[in-house]
């Protein structure tokens, strides 16, 4: 009798130790959390059988070998009616692509100069950006997006387009410009571009060698602009211009030659650039703010100009903290980039959205959505841990 | 210089000039602040004249030669801006299709917002302690004053529009989003492996996509995982992926915070012999949470701001209704107008949040410059 009670009381105590011991009560809540989660996917899982059954829709990627029926005006490859749904799915990747990055350029620039003017000792410039800051920054973006795209749809008709040197010529339909015409030969310039490039990427790199050994400086600025672009220029002019510009011509309805940059394109890149130019500029500010005093003071005693101060001193250590957060605001433009659908440029999302509604593989089409945007971030983060860790500061 | 010379001594101080007149007063602000040199003289004179062109054109258009009164578009016949829709449409852009006679219910749920939110925002606050009380009770009496109940008449989720719609997603999603985050950062900090890889995914994944693409999944895809004869309304379904989505970021704010406490308040009090929870509860919580508010603030005002994508699910908050009346025969192409309007009351909420949350960050930014 006295060992069974004394065997319960030990299992009892056991037990308890179980729940008690941080360890094995670590486990025990796991295992409860992982359970609880295998249930709640079993149940989703048996649920979601259930309703696709009855909607009498079949679960798997087939469908995007399917016709998708349905015209893209902007697209950056070949798509007609007859493509698949997986041809349009790629259309509309490249389109976010499109505008994610000229927004991205944009939104630098404009985030750069507007954080370094916001600290201009120019009273009035630096108000004046600091309105354009807080006015962009506290209105929702898709708010921007349609009221810019209003805008341009509001504009006057073909007919009597507003022109800009006669070769801009804006309307109710968007932007025509001159279209480059690329003859034969211009390979050769490309080469001379790309020759240009490698060798200011050598020259710098030499300069720099020299710079530390003997303290002489070179002028990479005016040597790399001559390179990069003299370079083509000179190329371009020796075999005989092979590049010209299609002019676009009034005709009667419409405009012959050149091309056409659509209403949705501008309106969502010019709202997106600004938009996010205004989160950058408050970055940049906070990174060059972040740059102690005594750094730029110390570059005046030792004689630097200012500009020089700027650039070399300032910015180097500014950058540092200014890239981080300014990465994220990139992914944040394309994230963005999505509510295009709001005012029917076709995009990932808009493009999805529409064979969603006409195939019904809802599941499928958020899935991809989610993969390509999930990548898109996980290379984004890949890319800002590497660089963090190669300018991180050396600490002795 | 010989000794003599240099100890020679004035007879007299002589008397203070005044700064020369080009070095103060509004002159000397002036020389320095816009004339300082060539190009900033410049600037500042584009500046002006940018400023100038922009405030008297603005001016000119809402105000002097704008149009007030009058029950379409045709009533409209100055070059200027046109108000005639205000007087008929304002009702709507704040409250959407509620009964115009439910409409107090709102006001005071608005109202009573304040009160709610005043002890945690701000220091000395009058009868704090038993505010805080009201405040927990909040969410529920806002709910009731909204949807009805216990006297009042129920009023359904479809009625719910305008900007009534953006201030009830927000402040749920953002209210619902603080325990979820809480619990969120906790489990990134985790030392159990499944529980931080479960908080690991779940934040990054949400951080990971556009809200629009949750707000599909909130549409479209809820449905299909719920079982057949289960039915949310298309409020509340938006307002839980608001929440999944702003408890992603919250997590991420609070972690700041949790980062930020000094590793010897843990071991401190991990020494006086507090459990894990007892630690979180008594010591570290307390002191991360005040200093994430800032962070918090700022989630909200990015969340706030995010509620007008319910319009591309089809619900009407109040960019959803300024487009259809945008649409509307009587009012077509007062775009301008409607547009602004819609910006001034988001730039109002939003700036002054941005605001208090950078007051705050200053008041609790201990460090010396």
């Amino acid at each position: 009798m006295a060992t069974t009670a004394l065997t319960s009381e030990a299992k009892g105590l056991e037990f308890r130790r179980l729940l008690t011991d941080e360890r094995s009560r670590g486990i025990i809540f796991q295992l409860a959390v992982a359970l609880g989660l295998l249930a709640f996917i079993i149940f989703i899982v048996a649920n979601t059988l259930a309703n696709l059954e009855k909607a009498g829709l079949e679960p798997g990627y087939g469908f995007l070998n399917d016709p998708a029926f349905f015209d893209i005006n902007q697209r950056l490859i070949e798509y007609t009616s007859q493509s698949t749904f997986g041809r349009a799915l790629v259309v509309g990747f490249l389109n976010t692509i499109l505008v994610s990055s000229l927004g991205i350029i944009a939104a630098a620039l404009i985030g750069f100069s507007a954080g370094v003017l916001r600290l201009s000792n120019n009273w009035i410039l630096s108000r004046l950006v600091t309105t354009y800051v807080e006015f962009t920054r506290n209105v929702p973006v898709l708010l921007q997006i349609i009221f810019w795209w209003a805008i341009l749809t509001g504009l006057p008709k073909v007919r009597d387009s507003l022109s800009i040197g006669d070769a801009l010529f804006l309307n109710n339909r968007g932007l025509r410009m001159p279209a480059p015409i690329l003859e034969q030969g211009f390979g050769w310039v490309f080469a001379a571009f790309i020759v240009g490039v490698v060798a200011t990427i050598v020259i710098a790199k030499w300069a720099k060698r020299r710079q530390d050994q003997t303290g002489q400086t070179a002028p990479m600025l005016w040597i790399g602009l001559g390179l990069i672009i003299g370079l083509p220029v000179i190329v371009h002019f020796i075999i005989g211009q092979p590049l010209s510009w299609d002019i676009p011509e009034r005709t009667r309805f419409n405009f012959a030659g050149g091309f056409n940059v659509t209403p949705e394109l501008i309106a969502l890149w010019f709202a997106l650039s600004t938009y996010t130019g205004a989160f950058i500029s408050e970055n940049v500010r906070a990174g060059i703010m972040a740059v102690s005093k005594g750094q730029s003071e110390a570059a005046f005693a030792l004689g630097l100009r200012p500009n020089q101060t700027m650039r070399l001193i300032v910015i180097p250590q500014a950058l540092r903290v200014i890239i981080p957060p300014t990465t994220s605001q990139f992914l944040n433009l394309t994230k963005n980039s999505s509510l295009a659908i709001a005012i029917g440029y076709q995009d990932l999302v808009s493009i999805g959205g529409t064979i969603l509604n006409q195939s019904g593989q809802a599941l499928e089409v958020v899935g991809i959505w989610m993969a390509v945007y999930l990548s898109l971030s996980l290379l984004t983060s890949a890319f800002m841990n590497w660089y963090n860790n190669k300018i991180a500061l050396v600490e002795r | 210089m010989t000794d003599q010379a240099f100890h020679r001594q004035q007879a007299e101080l002589l008397p203070q000039r005044a700064a020369p007149m080009t070095q103060v007063g509004v002159v000397g602000w002036a020389r320095t602040n816009l004339f300082s040199s060539w190009l900033n003289s410049i600037l500042t004179l584009v500046a002006l004249y940018i400023i100038w062109v922009v405030v008297s054109t603005l001016i000119d258009w809402a105000f002097i030669s704008s149009h007030v009164s009058g029950t379409d578009r045709f009533a409209c016949t100055s070059e200027g801006a046109c108000w005639a829709w205000l007087d008929q449409r304002i009702q709507q852009f704040l409250y959407g299709f509620y009964p115009s006679e439910e409409t107090w219910r709102v006001n005071l749920a608005f109202v009573l917002l304040f009160p709610a939110l005043a002890p945690w925002l701000f220091d000395n606050v009058p009868g704090a302690r038993y505010l805080r009380w009201f405040s927990l009770a909040y969410p529920i009496i806002a709910a009731i004053l909204l949807a009805g109940g216990l006297g009042l008449t129920v009023v359904g989720t479809d009625k719910l529009g305008g900007f009534t719609l953006n201030l009830t997603v927000g402040l749920a999603g953002i209210v619902l989003s603080l325990p979820i985050g809480i619990v969120l950062a906790l489990g990134r900090q985790s030392r159990l492996p499944i529980i931080r890889i479960l908080s690991i995914v779940f934040i990054e994944s949400v951080r990971g996509v556009p809200l629009i693409t949750l707000l599909f999944v909130s549409n479209i895809i809820l449905p299909i995982f719920l079982p057949p004869d289960v039915s949310l309304n298309a409020v509340i379904r938006v307002i839980v992926m608001v929440t999944a989505f702003a408890s992603a970021y919250m997590a991420e704010v609070i972690r700041g915070g949790l980062q930020a406490i000094p590793k010897g308040q843990y071991e401190a009090a991990q020494a006086m012999g507090l459990g894990y929870w007892q630690m979180m509860r008594l010591i570290i919580l307390p002191q991360a949470l005040k200093i994430s508010i800032p962070g918090i603030v700022n989630t909200f005002i990015g969340l706030f701001k995010d509620t007008t994508l319910v319009i591309i699910i089809g619900l009407f908050d109040i960019l959803g209704i300024a487009n259809a009346m945008v649409s509307n025969p009587d009012w077509l192409g007062l775009s301008s107008e409607t547009y602004v309007v819609v910006a001034l009351f988001f730039f109002t909420v939003c700036f002054s949040m941005s605001r208090y949350s950078i007051h705050l960050e200053r008041k609790l930014d201990t460090t010396n410059r």
